[in-house]
């Protein structure tokens, strides 16, 4: 739907209680309502006119709540932006997961944080804030809440117990985590089960939180953009790539052509290495032990490719509104290429050798599927949407950093389950080496960083990040400062799906349903 | 499944030298920044760095690297940046002065290492994962890694310490016989990194348990780790204070 029919039709439907207004530089169309019609339209455009949802971002000011849903569609449809506000002291709010599932977690979010309640919403409360550790009255996304006080913490309450679904005779929890297994990060699982199988799962989150968008609050650019590149390392370029374009925009800035370019070159190193670990991470949970190895060797190797070529090997410190810190020589970038193309011609023999392992096959075929249907319900990003045949990739639908000019594919499968995630990896793998071709060719020697007037205002920045769509609002104040800092990510999107695929399975599929996903805890918890 | 026999063989050895010898790879190592005598550049350089790892007498730089988190604010965009070393031996013991090797001669060849994860950003245990694949090979070293603390003879904590975590850890220490050893990785383990301190983050492990050797970086590479978990085993020395740059130089 193009935006003057978006326009059009919401005026025709509800006339008088909203309010359509058009960016056209953004692409974004937003659209102020009442509470009263705020599910009604929602529901609309997530489930009439296929928009995806990008996440809710709730923002105080002196006096009054502003809610804000963003949705985002293919290429021409843009950007919505559904805002409603309240007075302060009115803080309920009509619920809209009923109509877009994707939005409970964001709820379930903003209850703890900010104390906005949601009315409708059947499960509120023990999110990020546990119950058992933190006193009931504390809303730390509040203004009047100081960041560095230091908070009295409950003990931990011996009698907590989970809640269950599963009641045949028999049935038990069976707790995983926060810390399990070898070298795994930081994560509660509950497994209900009644002996060999496990008939249901859910997780427990924000053992990590270090609720870095309350830190960002009041510090300037630079700061933050250390934590936007830190607060999930793996893909630390992506993260910072989405704030920095965030900053850009709200302050109007152009980038020169070479650090458009390196840029992309950047994201798509990123994306080589994290999908290599992640196709390491798939073979070791399958126990296969020499594909373990080689995709490990090659995991390694793209750390180096990325040390050798910018100093690190999770490439920090690259990034600056306005381009990058420092240029890298184009010939360090041709030596990059050969070793990724280098690289690729052995991943795609382990492809190959993992195809006819049927051994290998047999574990991770079947398992842990997510049908389309749900896909769209839970508006899953990244390779994990695109195994179930959902084909969303912000590269395309919304390009950044030119990425319109890149001549690749999207590659898509249809069965959801864990093979068809490990076969989208391969092959965006292929497709990242082909950008990287590309991006090589068109680097023209020139400035690599413009200086950029911060502007007050507020903006969104979004990258195709490894794991998939990441969304990251920035408002900046009069001073240049952060005000609000609002980051959703892939992996809190798709982390809300992974009950849906971790149903009744044997308890030793467990770890291989969990890689297929390739989650960070990290990345959800912030 | 011979397939995958004949290709383990014949990808042949790749393990590093390390630490009978040096490993000389390009991008084994991010490196740190060196202090040293920049003149007049030092207030400027100090100024830029956000974390303020930097400080400077009479424009002699010196580096915490606790502190560092590999934000190259002091070497690039600047005109004169500072010294940067790629060396990678950085385990230290500047917690617990005049560190005896208390685990004792009966582990110097086998020791299992339990990893936390107390609210790490992925990296350091990205890093920690790759002691296992055959560039590094932590096992010829007698290096294991356990799931559970009553086998662990290493705790290597990674992450600043979420509240959260922080009843987590404890336990897993309690529940770890003696003797036993502390490792905390990574410049977030140290000093909180860009997290601390706040009402959800501690400055690091130390807040929390004794640690007995530290290796800073953002993340340290495997092999810093590798060389911490030595020091840990006195299998190698820790690096000289001076040179961890908690002392000018
Ligand atoms: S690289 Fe380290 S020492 Fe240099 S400015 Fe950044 S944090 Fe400070």
């Amino acid at each position: 739907m193009n935006p003057a029919d978006l326009k059009e039709q919401i005026e025709g439907r509800w006339p008088g209680k909203t309010q359509v207004g058009r960016d056209v530089s953004s692409s974004t169309t937003e659209v102020t309502c009442t509470r009263a019609v705020l599910a009604d339209l929602c529901r609309c455009i997530f489930q009439h006119w296929g928009f995806g949802f990008a996440g809710l971002i709730v923002e105080e000011d002196s006096n009054a709540w502003q809610l804000r849903y963003v949705f985002y569609g293919e290429r021409d449809a843009g950007w919505v932006h559904i805002v409603v506000s309240a007075p302060v002291a009115d803080n309920v709010f009509p619920s809209v997961v009923e109509w877009i599932h994707a939005a409970d977690w964001h709820e379930r979010e903003a209850e703890d944080l900010f104390g906005v309640r949601f009315d409708g919403h059947p499960h509120l409360g023990d999110f990020v804030l546990h119950n058992d550790a933190w006193q009931e009255d504390v809303q730390p996304m509040r203004h009047g809440f100081d960041a560095q006080a230091a908070l009295r913490h409950r003990l931990p309450d011996a009698d907590w117990r989970p809640r269950r679904i599963v009641q045949e005779p028999g049935a038990f929890v069976m707790p995983v985590g926060p810390k399990f297994s070898g070298v795994t990060e930081s994560v509660h699982f509950l497994l209900e089960t009644v002996g060999e199988d496990v008939i249901r799962s859910s997780t427990r989150l924000f053992y990590k939180w270090r609720a870095i968008e309350k830190l960002a609050e009041g510090k300037t650019v630079d700061e933050v953009l250390l934590l936007a590149e830190r607060f999930a390392a793996t893909t630390a370029f992506a993260h910072g790539l989405a704030f920095c374009q965030a900053v850009e925009r709200v302050s109007g800035a152009e980038l020169p052509a070479r650090a458009r370019a390196l840029r992309v070159f950047l994201a798509e190193i990123e994306r080589l290495r994290q999908h290599a670990g992640a196709i390491q991470g798939i073979c070791e949970s399958t126990a296969l032990v020499v594909a373990n190895s080689q995709a490990g060797l090659l995991e390694e190797e793209l750390l180096r490719v990325s040390g050798e070529l910018s100093g690190h090997r999770y490439l920090f410190g690259l990034l600056t509104p306005g381009g990058l810190l420092c240029d890298l020589p184009t010939n360090a970038c041709r030596i990059a290429l050969t070793q990724s193309q280098d690289i690729l011609k052995r991943l795609n023999e382990l492809e190959r050798r993992l195809s006819i392992s049927s051994s290998f096959l047999d574990r991770i075929e079947d398992v842990g599927v997510v049908r389309l249907s749900a896909a769209t319900d839970y508006s899953l990003v990244g390779p994990v949407a695109r195994a179930s045949g959902l084909v969303r990739d912000l590269r395309r639908a919304q390009p950044y950093s030119g990425y319109e000019t890149f001549d690749y594919h999207v590659p898509s499968e249809q069965e959801g389950d864990g093979y068809a995630r490990l076969r989208v990896l391969f092959a965006e793998a292929r497709q990242s080496v082909r950008i990287i071709e590309q991006a090589t060719a068109v680097l023209k020697e020139g400035d690599v960083c413009k200086t950029v007037e911060f502007r007050p205002g507020a903006a969104l920045g979004w990258v195709e990040a490894p794991r998939g769509g990441t969304f990251h609002w920035v408002r900046l104040d009069e001073g240049g400062r952060v005000a609000r800092y609002r980051v959703v990510t892939p992996s809190f999107i798709n982390w809300h799906s992974f009950h849906l695929a971790a149903e009744k399975f044997a308890f030793q599929d467990f770890p291989i349903i969990l890689s297929t996903f390739d989650l960070s805890v990290a990345e959800n918890d912030r | 499944m011979s397939q995958w026999v004949i290709k383990g063989i014949g990808t042949g050895i790749k393990t590093t030298a390390y630490p009978r010898g040096a490993e000389r790879a390009a991008g084994v190592t991010p490196g740190l920044p060196r202090g040293g005598d920049v003149g007049a550049a030092a207030p400027a350089l100090v100024e830029r760095c956000l974390t303020h790892a930097l400080e400077h007498t009479n424009g002699v730089i010196s580096v915490d690297s606790r502190r560092c988190v590999h934000c190259y604010r002091c070497v690039r965009g600047v005109g004169q940046p500072l010294n940067w070393e790629a060396t990678y031996e950085w385990g230290s013991t500047i917690a617990t002065p005049g560190l005896k090797n208390e685990l004792g001669q009966p582990f110097r060849r086998s020791i299992h290492v339990l990893v936390v994860d107390a609210g790490d950003c992925g990296a350091c245990l990205n890093e920690v994962k790759q002691l296992n694949n055959p560039y590094y090979n932590m096992h010829r070293l007698g290096f294991f890694i356990t799931p559970t603390p009553r086998h662990a003879d290493v705790l290597l904590v990674v992450g600043p310490v979420t509240d959260q975590m922080r009843f987590a850890l404890r336990k897993v220490h309690e529940a770890m016989s003696t003797p036993k050893r502390v490792v905390a990785v990574g410049a977030c383990a140290l000093s909180g990194g860009v997290f601390a301190k706040s009402f959800v983050c501690s400055n690091g492990v130390a807040d929390v348990l004794p640690v007995d050797v530290e290796v800073p970086g953002h993340p340290p590479p495997p092999l810093a780790i590798l060389h911490g978990l030595l020091v840990a085993v006195g299998r190698k020395q820790p690096l000289p204070l001076a040179a961890a740059g908690y002392e000018p130089t």
